[in-house]
C-alpha cells in the first residue's frame, strides 16, 4: 500500500513538474501576476510529493520488501539498518531518485529563499526548473522505475555490493549530487536572464550563493568519494582520474571559474556573457557526469546497471538542455551590454586569468574523458587515457593557480600594482623557499614533492596576507583593535583566504605523497616490518561473525622506537550472499600522516599477504577540501551575499567595504 | 589602451592559453594513450616489445603458476590465442583460472608479457566490459552466460 502511495505521488510529481514548467512561464508572457505566482506554491507541492515518494521507497528497503525489484537486487534481510536506507541510492533507480529528489529540493529552496528576485526572472527560472524536473522524472519513471513489482515476491534478497556497504556511500552520494544539482539552480537563472534578455549586476548576487553553495557540497563530496576510495579499495591510491571522478572534477572547475567571474560581475558588471556561459556549462557539465555515470557507457563501481534505453534517454535529456542553453546563448549573447573597464593588471585581470586556467585545465580534462569513448565509437580502438596524461596537461595548466592565487587577492579592482603585491608577498615566498629547502634536506628526492610542499606553504601563508594587511595595517606593532578590525572584516575577505589556503594544505599533502613508502610482505604472526618511521606487527589473528559476513581480522601494533604508538586490525570481509570478499583496511593516522595496512587472507602455510604503507601529511589532502568548503560556508554567511540584505551592507564601516 | 584593444588583448590571451592547452592536449595523448588489445589482436598487430598495453581475457585454466617470491605467471586466452603473462606482486581477491582478467604492462622480447598492474573483476556478476568485448569478437562469449550465472546467483527468478 505504502508502496503504491509512493509510486502515485512520484507520478502527481511529474503532472505538477509540466505544470511548474508551463504555467510560471505562461503568466510571464502574458503578464498575469496570478499564473506566475503559481510558481511557488506548485515548486513546494512538487518537493512535497517526490520527497513522499522517496520516503515510500526508503521504507520499503528499511521493512525488506521484497515484492519489489529493486529491493530483491539491492537488500538482504540481515544487512544493517544504515546501508538499508542509504542502500536506497546504491543502485541505479535509487539513485536517480535522490537525484530528483534533490533537483525538486533545490526549486524549493528557489522557490523559498530568492523572494529579491525580479518576479518574471523568477517565474521563468522556476519554469526552467520544472522543465528539468519533468524530464528526470520521465527518465526514472519510463526507464528506471524503482516501484517494479516482483510477483511472487521471493523469501530473501540479493543483498547490496558489499564495496557499497560502508558508511561512505552514507555520506558521498548525498554531497556530491547536492552539489552537482546544486548548480541547476544556476542553470536556471542563467536561463532565465537569457530568456528574458536582461542581465545587470544583481543578476551575480542572485547566483552567488548558490553557485558557492553548491560548490562547497560538490568540494565534500568530492573529497569524501576519495577518501572512500583510499581507505576501501586497499592500495592506498586516492584519485586515478577514471572517468567517473573526472566526471566531478568538470563541474568543480568550472564551478570555481564561475565563482570568481560572478564576483568581478557583481562588483564591476563586467564578464557578464562570459559568467552567463559559465553558469550553463557548469551544471552542463553535471548532467554530462551524470551520463557518464548512469548510461552504462563506463565499466565502474558507480555504474550499477546497463539498458541501453537509459543511455539514450539521458543522451536525449543532455542533448536537449545543453544544446538548447547554448542555442538560447547564442541568441541573446550579443544583445547582452558589455559592463565596466579594467586595466589588464587588476583584481579583475587577475580573475580572468583564474578563469583562463580553470576553463583551459577544465577542458584537458574533458578531452582526457571523452576522447576514448570517441574514438571507441569511430573506429572500436580501445584505448585508457590514465595518469601520465593528466599530469602532463592538467599539471602545467592548473599550477599557476596555485602560484597567482594570492597575487589576485592583493590587486586592487580596475586598476592594480602588481609591484606592491609582489612585495607583500615577499614574506610568503620566503617561507615557501625555506620549507621547499628544508623538506628537501630533511626528506630528499622527489624533486616534485619538495617543489609542491614549498609551493603550497607560499600558498597558505600568501592567502591571509591580505586580511593581515587588513588587520594590522601599520605593522604587528599597532595590535590595538586588530581583534575588532579583524571582526569588521567581510566575512566573504576571510572566505576567500581560508578557501585559498585550504587549497595549498591540500596541495601539501598531495606532495607528501612522493615520501611515501610502500611494501608488500607475506606476514605472520610475530614478524616484524618497518615502514617509514614505525614497526609494524601482527599480535593477533581473529575471525569473527558480522551481521551478514565473515571475517578475518588481523590485529597489529604500530611502535615508534620501542614505543607502541597505535593498534589497527586491517581486515578482510567476505559476504556469503555475493560470494565476494573486501578489504577493511586498517588506518592510524600520526602527525596528518597515515600508517595504512591492507591484508589478503591467509593462505595455506598461514602467511598473509599484505600491503604496508606509511603516508607522510596524506590526511592534508582531506582537511584541506574541508577548509575550502568553511571557506566557501564563510562567505556565503557574508551578509552582502544573502539576497535581498544588499542594501544593508552599506552600513559595514567604510574600511571594510573595498573587500572582494 | 582604448576599449576595442583591451577586448583584443583579453581574446589574443585567452585564444594563447586555450592554444597552448590544446598543443598539450594534443602533445599527451600522443605518447601516454594505453590501447587495449585482446590475444587475438595482440597476434594480428604485431605488437612490438616495449609498447604498453593493456590486455584482457579469461586467465587460461590450468595456466597458472606461482614462482619464488610473489611472482606468477598465467596465460591470458580469448579462446582462439594466448599470451603469456608474467607478474609479482598482490593480485586482487577475485583473481582466478578461468575468469576475467585485465593486465596492464609490455611484452619483453620474448614475447612474455610483463605485467606491472592486475585488474580483476570487482564481483562475481561482473565481467570487465573490454573483456566481454574481446570475447565476442571471437565468438567465445554467450550472451546467455552471464545472465545465467545472475539468475543462480540471485535465486529469485
Amino acid at each position: 500500500m505504502i508502496v503504491e502511495v509512493g509510486h502515485y505521488a512520484l507520478v502527481l510529481a511529474l503532472a505538477l513538474s509540466i505544470m511548474q514548467a508551463v504555467l510560471p512561464f505562461w503568466g510571464a508572457r502574458a503578464h498575469d501576476a496570478r499564473m506566475m505566482g503559481l510558481a511557488r506554491p506548485i515548486a513546494l507541492t512538487q518537493f512535497a510529493f517526490v520527497a513522499l515518494s522517496y520516503a515510500a521507497l526508503t521504507y520499503a528497503h528499511v521493512v525488506s520488501d521484497f515484492s519489489l525489484v529493486n529491493v530483491v537486487e539491492n537488500s538482504h534481510s540481515t544487512k544493517p539498518l544504515i546501508y538499508k536506507i542509504s542502500g536506497v541510492w546504491g543502485n541505479h533507480e535509487g539513485s536517480m531518485m535522490l537525484w530528483v529528489l534533490i533537483l525538486a529540493m533545490c526549486g524549493a529552496a528557489m522557490a523559498s529563499f530568492s523572494r529579491a528576485i525580479p518576479p518574471r526572472l523568477f517565474a521563468d527560472a522556476l519554469s526552467v526548473q520544472g522543465v528539468l524536473g519533468t524530464a528526470f522524472l520521465l527518465f526514472i519513471l519510463l526507464t528506471s522505475n524503482p516501484f517494479t513489482r516482483l510477483i511472487p515476491a521471493p523469501i530473501e534478497g540479493q543483498d547490496l555490493n558489499p564495496i557499497l556497504q560502508d558508511p561512505g556511500l552514507a555520506i558521498h552520494p548525498p554531497l556530491l549530487y547536492l552539489g552537482y544539482v546544486g548548480f541547476s539552480i544556476v542553470f536556471s537563472l542563467a536561463a532565465a536572464a537569457l530568456i528574458g534578455g536582461r542581465l545587470d549586476a544583481a543578476f551575480a548576487r542572485f547566483i552567488r550563493p548558490w553557485t558557492l553553495l553548491a560548490w562547497c557540497f560538490l568540494t565534500l563530496g568530492i573529497a569524501m568519494g576519495s577518501y572512500w576510495a583510499y581507505y576501501t579499495l586497499g592500495w592506498g591510491g586516492f584519485w586515478f582520474w577514471d572517468p567517473v571522478e573526472n566526471a566531478s572534477l568538470l563541474p568543480w572547475l568550472a564551478g570555481t571559474a564561475l565563482l570568481h567571474s560572478a564576483a568581478v560581475m557583481e562588483k564591476r558588471e563586467a564578464l557578464k556573457v562570459w559568467t552567463i556561459f559559465l553558469a550553463i556549462v557548469t551544471f552542463s557539465l553535471s548532467l554530462l557526469g551524470t551520463f557518464l555515470v548512469r548510461s552504462g557507457v563506463l565499466t565502474s563501481v558507480h555504474a550499477f546497471a546497463s539498458d541501453p534505453r537509459r543511455g539514450l534517454f539521458i543522451l536525449a535529456i543532455l542533448v536537449v538542455f545543453i544544446g538548447g542553453a547554448l542555442f538560447l546563448f547564442m541568441l541573446r549573447a550579443s544583445s547582452l551590454k558589455q559592463g565596466g573597464l579594467f586595466a589588464p593588471i587588476s583584481r579583475e585581470g587577475a580573475l580572468v586569468v583564474n578563469n583562463l586556467l580553470l576553463t583551459a585545465s577544465c577542458a584537458a580534462v574533458l578531452v582526457g574523458t571523452l576522447y576514448p569513448l570517441l574514438l571507441e565509437s569511430i573506429n572500436g580502438d580501445k584505448i585508457s587515457v590514465g595518469a601520465p596524461f593528466f599530469n602532463l596537461t592538467f599539471g602545467p595548466l592548473f599550477a599557476p593557480v596555485l602560484i597567482l592565487a594570492p597575487f589576485g587577492q592583493l590587486l586592487a579592482w580596475k586598476r592594480g600594482d602588481l609591484l606592491a603585491a609582489a612585495q607583500r608577498l615577499f614574506f610568503a615566498a620566503g617561507c615557501g623557499l625555506a620549507a621547499m629547502a628544508v623538506f628537501a634536506a630533511v626528506n630528499g628526492a622527489p624533486v616534485v614533492a619538495f617543489i609542491g610542499s614549498g609551493v603550497a606553504v607560499y600558498l597558505i601563508i600568501g592567502s591571509f596576507v591580505e586580511i593581515f594587511g587588513r588587520v594590522f595595517p601599520s605593522g604587528l606593532g599597532a595590535t590595538k583593535n586588530a581583534f575588532a578590525r579583524a571582526r569588521g572584516l567581510p566575512r566573504s575577505a576571510w572566505g576567500t583566504a581560508f578557501a585559498h589556503a585550504g587549497l595549498g594544505v591540500t596541495l601539501l599533502g598531495l606532495a607528501a605523497t612522493g615520501w611515501g613508502v610502500e611494501k608488500i610482505v607475506a606476514m605472520k604472526q610475530g614478524d616484524i616490518y618497518d615502514v617509514g618511521p614505525y614497526q609494524l606487527e601482527i599480535v593477533a589473528l581473529t575471525t569473527d561473525q558480522g551481521p551478514n559476513y565473515s571475517e578475518t581480522t588481523a590485529h597489529m601494533t604500530v611502535r615508534r622506537d620501542g614505543q607502541t604508538v597505535a593498534l589497527i586490525a586491517p581486515s578482510k570481509r567476505f559476504f556469503s550472499t555475493r560470494r565476494m570478499a573486501t578489504a577493511q583496511a586498517g588506518i592510524v593516522t600520526l602527525h596528518f600522516g597515515q600508517v595504512y595496512v591492507s591484508i589478503a587472507e591467509p593462505n595455506a602455510q598461514g602467511l598473509i599477504d599484505a600491503r604496508l604503507y606509511w603516508k607522510p601529511l596524506v590526511s592534508l589532502i582531506w582537511i584541506g577540501a574541508l577548509i575550502m568548503a568553511f571557506g566557501g560556508t564563510l562567505s556565503l554567511s557574508d551578509r552582502r551575499l544573502r539576497v535581498g540584505v544588499a542594501r544593508r551592507a552599506a552600513r559595514i564601516p567604510a574600511s571594510a567595504q573595498t573587500a572582494g | 589602451m582604448t576599449r576595442k584593444q583591451k577586448r583584443l588583448a583579453l581574446i589574443g590571451s585567452a585564444v594563447g592559453v586555450l592554444g597552448l592547452a590544446l598543443g598539450m592536449v594534443l602533445f599527451a595523448l600522443r605518447d601516454n594513450v594505453v590501447f587495449f588489445y585482446g590475444p587475438t589482436e595482440m597476434v594480428e598487430k604485431h605488437v612490438g616489445p616495449g609498447v604498453r598495453l593493456r590486455i584482457g581475457g579469461l586467465v587460461k585454466t590450468g595456466s597458472l603458476v606461482h614462482l619464488a617470491g610473489k611472482s606468477i605467471s598465467f596465460d591470458v586466452t580469448d579462446g582462439k590465442a594466448e599470451v603469456p603473462v608474467a607478474y609479482t606482486g598482490l593480485l586482487p581477491d577475485l583473481f582466478r583460472e578461468g575468469q576475467g582478467v585485465v593486465a596492464e604492462g609490455a611484452l619483453d622480447k620474448k614475447g612474455v608479457f610483463q605485467a606491472d598492474s592486475i585488474l580483476a573483476k570487482h564481483d562475481e556478476r561482473y565481467m570487465p566490459r573490454e573483456v566481454a568485448d574481446a570475447l565476442k569478437k571471437q565468438g567465445v562469449w554467450q550472451e546467455g552466460s552471464a545472465g545465467a550465472a545472475e539468475k543462480t546467483a540471485g535465486g529469485a527468478q
